[in-house]
């Protein structure tokens, strides 16, 4: 089936002339039959190459990744209608580059801005008025329907984005999100920046996830550049990765004891947090982990004295996060608010493409450290953390397993490290005419980085997909036939990045 | 119930003295920068050059806190002969201009405590949030402050829902054409008297995402801010710092 694409792995570089080529009818037929099939997609965009508009395909099965390209007509028949893992892509594609997909079930844009190249708009936007521009709100009529319409400015301090909800008294029978109002035109400014700047801007593609995107563009970088790793500085990247991820799943158990009122554990938790954070800034003057990790290795170490001090800390660290947890998941206060809550179904989540800790609390059993696996995670063995129940319950329990896993990650490579030089700046040049696919179990999942380079080594596209861009949609499906009332509690459950999807 | 007790005699008391006690913030910490003017004249230009923000002015030997994204990289270039971070998270200031450093003025930056608004809403804040771009660190540090150890509220600064009830609006993000017209709805819906405070390096100057299309290179372009805090994100001390300086809960 698969026997069109190239088959590589995650992080391996590729010259753009070895990328099989198809004809677009024959590329639709493939692409379609591999989404049908048990591939995922991990990245379907375009790109400009001399004028002409080509498109990308780059899919998972189990451990490899499968590219095929195509050119890409002005419009075709949509795909989303046969599978709806394509439906924010096509979206995108007609954003980006103008290209309409025809009958499209809902083909409105999705970060509001002009396209690259300067056609005539697809949704017949003029982008000097407001957001959402040209369209209309998904409605449902009826007597005893109504809207609500929360955002962009939400009432906490969070990213800004619009959510539509069509209720039937307290039922939500629809809900729509509406986002873009993070959008920094970041793909378009990536190709315009010296390179010095580069790891910083990918380091506020999204703020907590900074880690996780600095090791996707390093490895893709060192990849092009053909620069060689130590393994020293790989221990040092899981551990900075494994950090990033207990950090965050932390602070979302205690979002999600907040968001119930259990306040005693939304406090610890909170605080236990700031811990982690305060590790980072311990060990790289930045508590979300900026400018921690460079293509070439890491601009920082951790030394002896320090390794002994967080050995300690995370022993008391955990036994506190557990004594937490004992005491939040036995409560039946908490249970009931829980269990059962926003299910998404198994198959609806691989319908959809989910990833990450949600599609895991959804039973999908995929994990980019136990798949895909680079750097130190080719040297450890993950365990992959599911669960059946589909609920926020289950969402909330599949965090609390990567914590305590990945606490045991991090005793382990501090217990292994050997004390190295940090790097220099490397000073790389790309190789030319090439294509990269970087992936990473980023806390929210799928984390993908895609560069491509001209004739000269120089960047001529760079596509990154944040888990967020696959998992709104799951929020949206969750929330059908639930009360408005449970919205935040779910909305927490899956906790998704705005300024990560929007770029 | 028991156990919610017992864990909570546990866990102690754990909101810190600040600011009668002074925070020691780890050696890697990156705060005010110091500016060494001696250095040789090459490294400041290379420091210059390479600079992602354009915050160091090499013929001036000025560096802009409002542009600088505290990514470190022109320290290690000059290895420290140039600029040095220091320690001093106190990097708030109420003028615009105080931004710019210049060599040897490693003094803690001014916030002229607002002697109207201290008067008229005593010791408290009510405070709106809004989120313009940006990349979310900003945020989830703000939020912070509300957890036990910063526990903002003691000093009667809280984070309100409704720019209705609010006495200042804080902008995190370089402000994003797409949020432009949210933030000035929200700044116009908050009632007079009222001030502007931009957090973070984002809302100051664009920061990193300056020259972008897609945004407005910071508040400055429609709001006059009355505080600025710098800083990639800032550091939760820092917001704090600035906020309470500015109400004059704590002196000069
Ligand atoms: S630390 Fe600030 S001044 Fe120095 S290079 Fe980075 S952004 Fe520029
Ligand atoms: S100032 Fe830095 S940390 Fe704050 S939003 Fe902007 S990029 Fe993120």
């Amino acid at each position: 089936m698969d026997k069109n694409f190239i088959k590589i792995k995650n992080g391996e570089n590729i010259k753009v002339n070895q990328i099989p080529y198809m004809e677009f009818d024959l590329f639709y037929e493939n692409v379609l039959q591999l989404a049908l099939n048990g591939y995922s997609i991990i990245h379907y965009f375009a790109y400009n190459d001399n004028f002409q508009t080509r498109l990308i395909a780059v899919f998972r099965k189990q451990n490899f990744l499968y590219i095929a390209t195509t050119d890409a007509p002005d419009e075709y028949q949509n795909l989303t209608e046969k599978s709806i893992k394509f439906h924010n892509y096509e979206r995108e594609l007609a954003e980006e580059f103008a290209i309409k997909t025809i009958n499209h079930p809902w083909l409105k844009s999705l970060r509001y801005h002009s396209n690259f190249l300067g056609k005539t708009d697809v949704f017949g936007n003029d982008y000097s008025n407001e957001i959402p521009g040209n369209y209309e709100f998904y409605s449902i009529t009826g007597e005893e329907i109504h809207e609500v319409g929360v955002g962009p400015v939400h009432a906490g301090i969070i990213e800004p984005g619009h959510f539509r909800f069509n209720c039937i008294g307290e039922k939500i029978l629809h809900l729509e999100i509406q986002l873009g109002y993070q959008h920094r035109g970041i793909e378009k400014q990536i190709l315009q920046l010296k390179k010095s700047a580069l790891p910083i801007l990918i380091e506020s593609v999204a703020g907590d996830t900074s880690i996780a995107n600095s090791l996707c563009f390093s490895e893709a970088i060192e990849s092009l550049a053909n620069v060689e790793v130590n393994e020293e500085y790989e221990k040092i990247r899981g551990i900075a990765l494994e950090l990033e991820r207990i950090a965050n799943h932390v602070g979302d158990l205690g979002a999600l004891s907040g968001d119930i009122a259990f306040l005693t554990a939304a406090a610890y938790y909170g605080r236990i947090r700031g811990e982690f954070l305060n590790i980072l800034l311990e060990v790289c003057g930045n508590r979300f982990g900026k400018g921690f990790i460079r293509p070439g290795g890491s601009k920082f170490l951790i030394n002896i004295n320090q390794r002994r001090l967080f050995l300690n800390k995370l022993k008391k660290l955990k036994k506190e996060i557990i004594e937490i947890a004992d005491m939040l998941f036995n409560n039946a206060g908490v249970l009931s608010r829980f269990e059962s809550t926003g299910i998404i179904e198994t198959d609806i989540a691989n319908d959809l493409g989910l990833v990450g800790p949600v599609a895991r609390a959804s039973n999908l059993f995929y994990d980019v450290r136990y798949d895909l696996p680079t750097g130190i995670y080719r040297n450890i063995s993950i365990k992959v953390a599911t669960e059946k129940n589909c609920d926020v319950m289950a969402r909330a329990l599949v965090r609390y397993k990567e914590i305590l896993h990945s606490l045991d990650i991090i005793e382990t490579l501090l217990n292994n490290l050997e004390g190295t030089k940090p790097n220099k700046n490397i000073n790389y040049s790309l190789s030319p005419n090439s294509l990269v696919v970087s992936v990473q179990e980023a806390w929210r999942g799928e984390l993908s980085h895609c560069i491509i380079t001209d004739p000269d080594g120089n960047i001529l596209r760079y596509k990154i997909k944040d888990p967020s861009f696959n998992n709104w949609i799951g929020l949206a499906i969750a929330m059908r036939n639930e009360e408005i009332s449970d919205f935040p509690l779910c909305n927490k459950s899956f906790n998704l990045s705005y300024c990560g999807h929007d770029l | 119930m028991f156990s919610i007790i017992k864990n909570r005699i546990k866990q102690g008391y754990k909101t810190s003295k600040y600011p009668l006690k002074e925070i020691m913030l780890p050696e890697k910490y990156r705060g005010l920068p110091s500016i060494n003017k001696d250095c040789e004249k090459n490294t400041i230009i290379t420091c210059a050059i390479n600079c992602p923000t354009q915050a160091i002015n090499a013929s001036e030997q000025s560096l802009d806190l409002g542009r600088c994204v505290f990514c470190g990289l022109c320290e290690e270039i000059s290895d420290g002969t140039f600029i040095k971070f220091t320690r001093n998270y106190k990097t708030g200031a109420s003028d615009r201009r105080q931004l710019t450093l210049y060599s040897d003025d490693l003094k803690d930056l001014e916030i002229s405590t607002n002697k109207y608004f201290k008067k008229l809403f005593g010791r408290s804040l009510q405070i709106r949030q809004v989120s313009a771009g940006g990349c979310n660190a900003c945020e989830a540090d703000l939020n912070v402050l509300n957890t036990p150890f910063f526990d903002i509220s003691r000093f009667g600064i809280q984070f309100v829902a409704s720019p209705r009830h609010a006495d200042a609006i804080m902008v995190t993000g370089p402000i994003t054409r797409n949020m432009k017209n949210a933030l000035i709805r929200t700044f116009e819906a908050t009632p007079d008297p009222k001030i502007v405070i931009a957090s973070g390096t984002c809302s100051i100057s664009g920061g990193i995402f300056r020259g972008s299309s897609e945004q407005l290179n910071g508040l400055d372009s429609i709001l006059k801010a009355d505080l600025y805090i710098p800083g990639c994100p800032p550091h939760p001390l820092t917001v704090l710092h600035s906020l309470l300086k500015y109400l004059g809960i704590i002196k000069s």
